[in-house]
């Protein structure tokens, strides 16, 4: 047969958000791919030039819409290395609770649409209605359900709320317990097996090769987990087991939903522990200087891999150039070896393990 | 295709104590004074700074020799006399990230591309020339990746102007005056 373009997107129900991936098909198998992006670029580097370090915290949260504390962070460490403050020790426990809430959240999004894409639209509904007591937590801690702005330069925005570890502990408690089914529902699913097991393989050394971060590298069998490697705030003092894939056989879709499902057991453990060790009294932000010279770079470990931020200021209050790593947009450069030689309806299949996120990958 | 990658399958994942010292020490003991400026920032971050036709040089040894093989960024930032094209490559067996920051000049904003290191540079390159306008020599193709395809300017360029130059809210504003 002729081989042939199809665009699939920028209006698709497998994106989930904006863009457009274009493959060449030989029939139904995939020769080609392209990805076509920038449907949702707002200029954010540009426009952060203009607003203060502090108030650019609000942009850095719309990034990703489903994983704003997790953005938020990654700037304001940049910012605190560039101006060399340290945030105090509670601060950096309340940041990593807030974190793992947030990261538990995102996951549970990404749950929820790689379901229906599937085919299981259970596994839509139980995950938002889990994602729900995240959101609550965060509610609590923020005061927001979306966009919380809750990281500061410096510090936190505010404290834990009176009675917030009890609150941590009954919701985790229950969310564990709900876990276990979601393991029967998609572990004893044939059609879910049959069509993640082996489909849209990439090796580790080409994975590495192409910048491919996060879950999806651990997935190849790579055990690189920021937190652990090149730990900022108080990882060092938790104790927990980046999720890798172990048998030899990686890289594939079942390979990165298992990572990544196991991470939520794996950040449940996180906020347990720093309910229980996080210290209760003491400052948890400091007064950050107005304006700052220099550069600085935090790069933190994403619910989608690693993000980087390389702040420069010329000792304006203002940064003078910020640059924003998505780890998405590295792994979109990726998604070409994912796809060859896989069928046509696979593609969905695939690019949901990949776990898209179209706001921090169009910046 | 990377020499290293069955070494990092069993790496522990955890960062090496002192790594950025020694990885600042080859990198001068191999350049010499080709590196402007060698520095270690803070633990497992070393930064170099070098001319930009020692670029490929030094990413070749960074990558071949030390084992980064990970890019994690490349971008531009102008600065108003010239650029820097800035370049985070890390290690993932021992964590150390290498900030390497090239110089180029304004009036001949071009650099050599590492895409032949690195395919993640791919990206990256595209980017920086679509919104910083450096041109990255022998990138397989260098064209627009989040403007639109018939966008004229370089906007993150500092002589591109924004509507505002710094946004600001005046008290008399807040009380509903002009």
């Amino acid at each position: 047969m002729p081989e042939f373009w199809i665009n699939m997107g920028p209006q698709h129900p497998m994106t989930h958000g904006l863009w457009n991936m274009r493959v060449k098909v030989d029939g139904e198998t995939i020769v080609d791919a392209e990805p076509e992006i920038g449907y949702l670029h707002r200029g954010y580097e540009k426009i952060m030039e203009v607003r203060e370090f502090q108030k650019n915290v609000v942009l850095t949260d719309r990034l990703c819409y489903v994983s704003s504390i997790t953005w938020s962070h990654a700037y304001c460490l940049a910012v605190e290395k560039m101006m060399g403050i340290e945030v105090p020790e509670r601060g950096q426990w309340i940041r990593v609770l807030s974190l793992e809430l947030q990261r538990v959240a995102s996951h549970l999004m990404w749950l929820a649409s790689y379901g229906p894409d599937l085919g299981l639209l259970t596994g839509l509904l139980w995950a938002l209605r889990e994602r729900e007591l995240f959101l609550d937590l965060l509610q609590l801690l923020t005061g927001m359900r979306m966009n919380q702005n809750f990281p500061r330069v410096g510090g936190v925005r505010n404290d834990v709320p009176e009675n917030f570890d009890a609150m941590c502990r009954r919701s985790v408690g229950y969310f564990l317990g709900k876990l276990d089914g979601y393991e029967r529902i998609f572990h004893d699913s044939k059609v879910f097996l049959m069509r993640t097991q082996g489909v849209g393989k990439i090796s580790a050394a080409d994975a590495i090769d192409w910048g491919v971060t996060g879950p999806n590298l651990r997935a190849c069998g790579i055990n690189v987990d920021l937190r652990r490697l090149d730990p900022y705030e108080v990882y060092e003092e938790v104790d927990f087991e980046p999720q890798v894939w172990k048998g030899t056989d990686g890289g594939d879709s079942y390979a990165r939903f298992i990572c990544r499902f196991n991470e939520l057991r794996e950040s449940c453990r996180i906020i347990l522990e720093v309910v229980e060790k996080m210290p209760t009294t003491g400052a948890y932000r400091i007064r950050q200087p107005r304006r700052a010279e220099g550069e600085g770079f935090a790069h933190t470990e994403d619910s989608r891999g690693e993000a980087l931020f390389y702040v420069a200021g010329d000792g304006d209050d203002r940064p003078y150039r910020v640059k924003i790593r998505s780890p998405v947009f590295s792994t979109m450069a990726a998604t070409p070896l994912l796809l060859r030689g896989n069928k046509l309806a696979d593609v969905v299949a695939i690019l949901g393990s990949v776990d898209v996120c179209v706001g921090e990958m169009d910046k | 295709m990377s020499s290293g990658s069955a070494d990092a399958a069993v790496s522990a994942g955890r960062p090496v104590k002192g790594i950025e010292q020694e990885i600042r020490a080859q990198l001068v003991a191999r350049f010499g004074d080709r590196l402007r400026e060698a520095q270690v920032v803070r633990p497992q971050v070393a930064r170099i700074v070098i001319d930009r036709k020692d670029l490929v040089e030094v990413c070749t040894y960074l990558k071949e020799a030390l084992a980064f093989e990970h890019l994690s960024c490349i971008t531009a930032v102008d600065w108003k006399d010239h650029f820097e094209g800035i370049y985070h490559v890390s290690n993932w067996h021992n964590g150390c990230v290498v900030q390497v920051t090239a110089h180029i000049p304004l009036d001949d904003p071009r650099i050599d591309s590492v895409v032949p290191l690195w395919n993640a540079a791919n990206y990256h390159e595209r980017e920086a020339w679509d919104l910083m306008g450096v041109v990255y020599e022998g990138h397989p193709k260098l064209e627009r990746i989040l403007l639109p395809k018939d966008f004229k300017f370089h906007p993150l360029r500092k002589d591109f102007a924004q509507e505002v130059d710094r946004q600001y809210i005046s008290r008399r504003k807040l009380k509903g005056g002009k």
